[in-house]
């Protein structure tokens, strides 16, 4: 009987990685990002990648790791701030990035998994996004045309899953998570805890497995925290 | 006297309505927060995937797993929702939200903003601001009415890349407030800072506007 399931990051990117691809991950900064096969990425070693997702980790952390080990060429991400070897590798000329509007982005990755190859949006109207893009009049507002976007492969994170690859997220955490779950031709996915078949109720998931190919429990999870604000306790 | 960043925060409250759902930028806006009249209902949405957004957890909440679009450890209310990035600029986009109160780099007396970029400086991306110009209701953006150099903020035309086109309802500087007119009408300063000159604005001020206080 076939399963979805692998024992951990490595064998679970096994045969998918090569020179050239496009690779989708979820994450918004660190938050929800797949930080087991973000590991495994790097150690394939699979060079001139292509990086769909919000963000390309930040400094030490996420999909950082690639990024220093001078494996990425090109980067699709509406936010890049809080990385240092991205802004000079961009500017030296050595990578080349795509900035989207951050709903843009999420939508152009949710119409292409969804077979939609283009869409109009009134995000990006009459500035640099537009460039070069197809503009129209609908209602007497101007929108501009975005394409739908895929991957080779997608890299989410949930908090569990089942065997079926059924998943659920957990609170900021999903974010992109959903949406590169569907555009790519295999999605793999990293879970804190997988759950026995029946255990997640139907009628609350989040990701239905018919998207996840392949699944591992994350054998480690950092969570770093980019910004930790807190408040103090009034004094009773 | 300049308003201060919280006096700042304080004018830009007072946008608020009660039963509004709201997006907060980053920086000043962000203490727009800790001014929301009380006996007001306002449900923060923050672009990352959330709704009713609580205030900063204690120390002891805190949790990986909840941030804002500023990256920062926050907390849920009883009313909170999660949802998809895709979900959370469906309802920007489609108009669901009321108000949003952004940071600036520049504004033009037409309406365009420019807070994203300065070509060979600094380069981030815009994340969610030209998503948030394009989509919600009303635009409300808080700045400093001139760089540090002196050099003035609200101008004719912006000369950094827009955030979006006509997209400014209502500008609050530490000198003045502006309504501008999103169909090009043109601005108006209807409010200054308390010991602020009509002519210290109009010293630092590019754009056209005419004077309605």
């Amino acid at each position: 009987m076939s399963t979805k399931l692998y024992p951990d990051a490595h064998s679970a990117l096994r045969g998918l990685t090569f020179d050239g691809m496009t690779v989708m991950a979820g994450g918004f900064g660190l938050c929800g990002i797949p930080e087991n096969l973000i590991v495994g990425l790097r150690d394939s070693g699979a060079k001139a990648l292509t990086i769909i997702g919000n963000n390309v980790g930040c400094d030490n952390h996420g999909m950082w790791l690639v990024l220093a080990n001078g494996q990425i060429r090109r980067v699709v991400a509406s936010y890049v701030g809080d990385n240092k070897i991205l802004e000079s590798r961009f500017i030296a000329g050595d990578i080349e990035i795509e900035f989207n509007p951050q709903g843009t982005l999420a939508e152009r990755i949710r119409a292409g998994g969804a077979g939609i190859p283009a869409f109009f949006t009134r995000t990006g109207y009459g500035t640099m996004v537009a460039e070069g893009k197809e503009t129209r009049e609908f209602g007497g507002e101007w929108y501009v045309m975005e394409t739908g976007l895929t991957a080779d492969i997608a890299l989410v994170k949930a908090w569990k899953g089942d065997p079926e690859g059924n998943l659920v997220y957990r609170r900021t955490a999903r974010n992109f998570n959903p949406m590169i779950a569907t555009a790519a031709k295999v999605t793999i996915a990293e879970v804190e805890e997988l759950v026995p078949a029946g255990t997640l109720d139907p009628d609350a998931i989040h990701t239905p497995g018919i998207y996840v190919q392949r699944l591992v429990v994350g054998a480690h999870y950092d969570k770093h925290i980019e910004r930790l604000t807190t408040r103090k306790r009034e004094a009773n | 006297m300049p308003w201060t960043r919280e006096q700042m925060a304080i004018r830009a409250a007072q946008e608020l309505r009660d039963g509004f759902y709201v997006n907060l930028g980053i920086g000043i806006p962000t203490l727009v927060a800790n001014h929301i009249p009380k006996g007001m209902s306002v449900t923060l949405q923050s672009e990352n995937g959330m709704l009713g957004m609580g205030p900063f957890p204690y120390e002891d909440e805190v949790d990986p797993d909840l941030i804002n679009a500023g990256k920062q450890t926050i907390s849920t209310l009883p009313t909170s929702s999660f949802f998809s990035s895709a979900d959370s600029f469906a309802m920007i986009r489609g108009g669901h939200i009321n108000l949003c109160i952004l940071g600036g780099m520049q504004v033009a007396g037409n309406g365009d903003l420019a807070n994203w970029m300065v070509p060979g400086k600094m380069i981030k991306g815009m994340g969610g601001a030209m998503d948030l110009v394009a989509g919600v209701r009303r635009v409300v953006v808080v700045m400093e009415h001139t760089e540090k150099s002196g050099e003035p903020k609200f101008k004719r035309r912006c000369s950094l890349p827009l955030t979006g086109s006509g997209v400014v309802d209502l500008l609050i500087t530490d000198l003045a407030v502006f309504e501008i007119d999103r169909k090009g009408a043109g601005a108006r300063m209807i409010e200054l800072a308390a010991g602020v000159s009509p002519e210290d604005v109009q010293a630092r001020t590019e754009a056209d506007y005419i004077v309605a206080i």
